[in-house]
């Protein structure tokens, strides 16, 4: 079926290579001599671990609790022993150690009792979703991990009218959520239902990107007999899969800026975490496992893989054959806004959907050249910014006024980057400015509690002094009195 | 030409009166910008300024006698709205932000003497009489007040390790 769709400014057409993994069908792997399970895979506070060194755990498992209320728990990937709990490098460009545990596998894969599957998903109040989703651990797994269960409470605080799933996968390179819907594409509509089931929604509006006709077949042959699920079609454009383009495209209105999609009555979800809520829900499952592509020009074997979370980047290279070239850049998620990765030894985390090995020729780094005031990036800009004037005020450390140009409203998509015949790193340029913005909010809000603390301070301070000072008058008195008392008497 | 004298008198009497009114009911209390700035700083009286406290350091940045990148609790934040607010023009990029730390305390150091918990300014430190004290790292600011009276020199400025949370992409143009 046909429905209007509505242009979005700016975007590129990178070349998406996609073929080197699309015709990979998605495979298990074996599991990984050791797994890394971090604490912390989502958006909000790290989760609380229950287990400790030298514990046996089964598949799927508690390993920590959700803690504060944008949480979300870690379950074990598969049985064996914990171990230990400590920092172990983080799926993070910065290669700094977070709290992870370390979980040995014992090759049994014995699954815990008491999984709850529930025959019937759609008899359950939309509460009851909401907290299975949240037990389950499930978060937003194209890449952003905010915890979806979170995401499912919208509809107490927003008027919703429409659920988007979002299997635009407008990244080169990457073919998860392609492989995914073309495999399992009734589960995937499943697991759609029960979202708009669990955010009290009916129309469910699932958005293919016009380059993957296998994937948009199989979900249209899948949602068939829901007439409140579309599938649509959108142009293939890069960054169609930002969550605002998306419902502008859908619905030809704009998000407010700095808002959610949801101020304007959608809510988007991906593709995988549709996937992974039918799991939790009809299977009782939590989340253990996702689909990553593996792929880029240095890997010898380019592969769509189901992963055990914590399994090692070096064990899925060594598993697609691993390198045929020195790859020059690592990098999670996709190349326009994938980060890169320290090293191969961080484990993969709930919401890593590729690795890429890029090859010298793949990254056409260029060194940076002057700007030549060409505009290319304005056209490029998706958001209707312009990164050239706001890359020039972060350089030269003026960012209150780079953020009255809209440093705040850029989703950092690289298309800028992209285009700079210049090769000014624009977006890095935008990426430090939004941590510095960031690391200033945070020291204004601790000189805020220690202003706070330091007149509480003073007040005892001088709280104490007057009680002194009272005391002492007091004493003086009473001697007075005293000696008074005495020369009467 | 008596005439003249008079009404020149006359005058400068009834001026002069008009002014001295003024002065008495119009007064401007301080440096209002003085109040302003007051305001802007952390009020913890580290003295990391080098001045006494930071109604002091206030005073001078607002006669110009201090620049604006003086405190280094505020760091580059505070730096910019001073600047902002007296309406001079920093070079922020180069200020090199001092590397903030906290106090840590060795525990098999300590003597539970007291010393340090009560100097500082924000009640960071916890402890008793012969109690081993320690530190909540969120409310230090990196004063050293504690760090110069301790004993037994068991107080370590440490720097505050980043975390994922706190750690952000360098500066492109630096990194160059």
């Amino acid at each position: 079926m046909k429905i209007k769709l509505f242009p979005i400014r700016g975007g590129v057409h990178p070349e998406d290579r996609k073929g080197l993994s699309a015709g990979m069908a998605i495979e298990a792997i074996p599991l990984a001599p050791l797994l890394h399970i971090p604490l912390q895979q989502h958006i909000g506070a790290p989760a609380e671990p229950l287990v400790s060194r030298g514990d046996r755990v089964k598949k799927g498992q508690l390993l920590a609790r959700a803690q504060g209320a944008i949480s979300a728990p870690v379950h074990a990937p598969t049985s064996g022993l914990v171990m230990g709990i400590g920092g172990y490098p983080a799926h993070h460009p910065s290669g700094l150690k977070v709290r992870t545990i370390s979980l040995k596998p014992d090759g049994k894969e014995e699954w815990i009792e008491g999984l709850d599957p529930v025959p019937d998903p759609f008899a359950l109040a939309p509460e009851e979703i909401a907290r299975r989703v949240a037990e389950a651990g499930i978060v937003g797994m194209g890449g952003a991990t905010f915890p979806s269960a979170v995401k499912l409470d919208l509809r107490k605080r927003y008027s919703l009218h429409s659920l988007v799933i979002n299997g635009a996968e407008c990244e080169p390179y990457l073919t998860c959520d392609d492989r995914l819907m073309r495999e399992q594409p009734e589960q995937v509509i499943e697991g759609a239902r029960l979202m708009a089931r669990g955010l009290g929604l009916e129309s469910v509006l699932i958005a293919i990107e016009n380059n993957k006709p296998e994937a948009q077949a199989a979900l249209r042959a899948a949602a068939a007999p829901y007439p409140a699920v579309k599938v649509i079609g959108l142009p293939t454009r890069y960054p169609m899969g930002s969550e605002k383009h998306l419902v502008q495209t859908l619905t030809g209105k704009e998000t407010p800026a700095r808002g959610l999609t949801a101020d304007i009555g959608v809510v988007v979800h991906n593709v995988a975490t549709a996937l992974a809520m039918h799991e939790a829900l009809r299977q009782g499952r939590p989340l253990i496992d996702r689909v990553m592509t593996v792929t880029g020009g240095a890997i010898a074997t380019p592969r769509n893989l189901r992963v055990p979370l914590g399994t090692p980047v070096s064990f899925l290279i060594e598993l697609c054959g691993g390198f045929k070239q020195e790859p020059a850049r690592l990098i999670s998620g996709g190349p326009m806004m994938g980060q890169p990765l320290p090293n191969t030894q961080v484990p993969v985390v709930k919401g890593s959907n590729g690795l890429l090995a890029l090859t010298a020729a793949e990254t056409q780094q260029a060194p940076e050249m002057p700007c030549i005031r060409c505009a290319s990036c304005v056209g490029a800009c998706p958001c209707g910014l312009t990164p050239l004037e706001i890359a020039a005020r972060i350089r030269a450390g003026a960012l209150d006024a780079s953020v009255n140009r809209g440093l705040l409203d850029c989703i950092g998509c690289g298309s800028c980057a992209y285009v700079c015949p210049s090769h000014i790193p624009l977006v890095q340029y935008f990426n430090h400015a939004k941590g510095e913005l960031a690391a200033r909010q945070r020291a204004r809000h601790k000189q805020l509690e220690t202003k706070r603390l330091a007149e509480a301070r003073s007040e005892r301070m001088e709280a104490l002094q007057r009680a002194k000072q009272e005391a002492m008058a007091r004493q003086k008195q009473e001697r007075a009195a005293k000696a008074a008392g005495g020369g009467e008497a | 030409m008596i005439f003249a004298v008079l009404i020149l008198s006359l005058l400068g009497l009834i001026m002069g009166a008009l002014l001295g009114i003024a002065a008495r009911y119009l007064a401007v209390e301080g440096n209002p910008l003085l109040k302003e700035i007051e305001g802007l700083f952390p009020g913890s009286q580290c003295g990391q300024c080098g001045y006494p406290g930071c109604n002091a350091a206030a005073e001078a940045v607002a006669n110009g006698q201090a620049p604006v990148t003086l405190c280094p609790p505020g760091g580059k934040g505070l730096a910019e709205t001073l600047a902002g607010k007296l309406g001079v023009s920093i070079d922020l990029s180069s200020v090199e932000e001092k590397e903030p730390r906290f106090a840590f305390v060795h525990e098999n150091l300590c003597i539970g003497c007291t010393k340090c918990l009560k100097r500082c300014p924000t009640d960071a430190i916890i402890g008793g009489p012969r109690q081993i004290h320690g530190v909540f790292a969120e409310a230090c600011t990196g004063c050293e007040k504690c760090f110069e009276v301790c004993p037994t020199e068991c107080i370590e400025m440490r720097p505050i390790p980043a975390t994922l949370q706190t750690w952000y992409w360098p500066n492109p143009a630096k990194a160059a």
